[in-house]
């Protein structure tokens, strides 16, 4: 996609503009649409959830350290990365670890010893 | 190694396919952790697509990168405390926020080196990027710090702050039109970032604690923001479209924060609330009722003959680490043929949602908690109401009296239950600094104490029934 960008000429940028903010547009409509849909009770995972999802940033991160050809590139796109992979790896493990708690109430009623 | 683009771009659509299903399926906790699964695997596609993408090198800085990010993250996530979630929030924003800012000031380092070669749409997109990322950055840490404590969580405030901010925001917008103008120099860029990072700073300081679930969530709107405007950047659909989704649930959960306190956002982030409402309190309890203090004994019998029993949970049960002894509490009545709910304001805990997650964490099924506007209606054939650590959202001023900070604040309708016991550690008031007349009703009754220790005692009490 990049190299379509970059190659075209002023022409075809436009182009590609005007299909990237209708791409935008509609992922707003989108995204406010699926929002609106999760319950207040999911809304501590959903921010977290959201959390891991903006970790795609870590796709720049990747763009930007693997084709870095002078330092300053490498020390930025290194730091960039090491923030984008906590943010993907630690977003998605505290949400699953949350979603894994809420649970339905059990069929039989167990009698469990009360501790604590 | 991928170089069709055609192939990248349909890889990179799986990827955003997955980013929606994921956020349908936590429309329902029964699907919601397959959901996260789904969009776990488009992140592995998106990451992998990149990696075999044509003159991908540096495969000795990418490794170490990827491995020590890997660990923070996972070690952060396993260790956190659920009560720590806010916090946690805030630090992923933080860094997400503060990667989409690097990866800007790279990119613009790359395709400027010599003066005048960015094009109008990508210095744009890499000025926004800049800002936005490190706005959310600086912003992020600062939420963080205060909601652990480590920094004091009261606004701070100084004369002239809003002046400050303003001319501190403008001067970076200045450099980002200079930037987009054309201007020479990476220093414009790297200055532009730095000013940001000072607007992060200054934005967030002067907000209370007690308002971070709205600070929170427009950073996470912030985050998200910028992580689009990356991928425009990188002419990148699916950080575009995943950019946006996150921006649009942080916009919405903004707005439904400010909602569910009655105040506009914007009260909330220029408002200092705590420094302007702290001890408007207007003394009503000079008109002859007094609290009526009672015992767990008491309130054991009334729990155990009742026939329908609402718990309301305030942060306050958080605080105390009382979730636990709370499930025992309700199990045991459910035994004894009551029926036990949880009813949840939308601003129970720190965060959106908190207060559900709290005791999904002490085994509550999902089932029991009840959000405000399913359980309003079922107040009146309620036997008993036990509000445990909550205040403000119970307070009935927020429907009856114009004057009060509160009115016009959506709140549970507990004063229309048969009898109401508040469990409270005194008779201070909540954090908007108000007095509640559900004290006073004559419905009402007050257990004093540790909610921890009070629910202990009335786990006692109500075995001995």
């Amino acid at each position: 996609m990049r190299d379509a960008a970059d190659g075209a000429g002023t022409g075809m940028t436009h182009v590609a503009l005007v299909v990237e903010l209708t791409i935008l547009a509609l992922a707003i409509f989108l995204g406010f649409e699926v929002i609106s849909k999760v319950p207040t009770m999911l809304h501590t995972p959903l921010m977290s959830g959201t959390n891991f999802i903006h970790g795609i940033v870590i796709v720049g991160a990747l763009l930007v350290l693997g084709t870095a050809d002078d330092t300053l590139l490498e020390v930025v796109g290194f730091v960039a990365l090491l923030l984008a992979t906590a943010n993907v790896v630690g977003g998605w493990f505290v949400t699953d670890r949350m979603l894994e708690m809420f649970k339905r109430r059990p069929e039989p009623r167990k009698d469990e010893a009360p501790k604590q | 190694m991928i170089s069709d683009s055609n192939v990248i771009g349909l890889l990179y659509l799986a990827t955003i396919v997955c980013f929606v299903l994921a956020l349908r399926f936590l429309s329902s906790p029964r699907h919601a952790r397959r959901g996260n699964w789904v969009g776990g695997a488009g992140m592995l596609i998106a990451i992998v697509t990149t990696l075999l993408l044509d003159g991908m090198g540096n495969w000795t800085l990418i490794v170490p990168a990827g491995v020590v990010g890997s660990v923070v993250g996972v070690v952060g996530a396993r260790k956190v405390k659920m009560t720590a979630m806010p916090q946690m929030v805030a630090l992923f924003n933080g860094v997400g926020g503060g990667a989409a800012a690097l990866i800007a000031l790279a990119e613009f380092h790359r395709i400027a080196p010599e003066p005048g070669r960015v094009g109008g749409t990508e210095a744009v997109s890499i000025v926004l990027s800049a800002l936005i990322g490190s706005i959310s950055f600086a912003g992020s840490l600062v939420a963080f710090a205060k909601l652990q404590e480590l920094i004091h969580g009261r606004p701070i405030v100084f004369s002239g702050q809003h002046v400050v901010n303003a001319a501190i925001l403008a001067a970076a917008a200045a450099l980002g039109i200079a930037a987009i103008a054309g201007a020479q120099g990476q220093w414009v860029v790297v200055a532009l970032i730095l000013l940001a990072l000072l607007f992060g700073v200054l934005f967030v300081l002067p907000i209370g604690g007690a308002d971070m679930p709205v600070v929170i969530s427009l950073l996470n709107a912030f985050t998200g923001l910028a992580a689009s405007a990356t991928g425009f950047v990188l002419s990148n659909t699916v950080l575009i479209v995943a950019g946006m989704l996150v921006g649009a649930s942080g916009t919405l959960l903004t707005l439904l924060m400010g909602k569910a306190m009655n105040r506009s956002v914007a009260n909330v982030l220029f408002g200092a609330f705590g420094q302007v409402q702290a001890g408007t309190g207007t003394a009503r309890t000079d008109d002859g009722r007094t609290v009526r203090a009672t015992t767990p004994e008491d309130v054991a019998v009334q729990l155990s003959f009742a026939r329908k029993v609402i718990i309301v949970p305030g942060y306050g049960l958080a605080v105390a680490q009382a979730q636990h002894d709370v499930r025992q509490l309700a199990e045991l009545l459910e035994q004894k043929g009551v029926e036990v709910a949880y009813a949840i304001h939308p601003v129970a805990g720190r965060m959106p949602g908190h207060m559900n997650v709290l005791l999904a964490e002490a085994n509550v099924p999902y089932d029991q908690l009840k959000e405000m506007e399913e359980i309003n209606p079922e107040f009146p054939q309620t036997d008993v109401a036990l509000v445990i650590g909550a205040n403000d959202v119970v307070n009935p001023a927020a429907r009856s009296d114009p004057g009060s900070p509160i009115y016009g604040m959506p709140i549970l309708d507990v004063d229309k239950a048969r009898s109401v016991v508040v469990m409270k550690r005194s008779m201070a008031p909540g954090f908007a600094g108000i007095d509640n007349e559900l004290f006073l009703e004559p419905q009402t009754t007050m257990l004093f104490g540790n909610a921890k220790d009070s629910v202990v005692k009335l786990i006692a009490a109500v075995k001995a029934t």
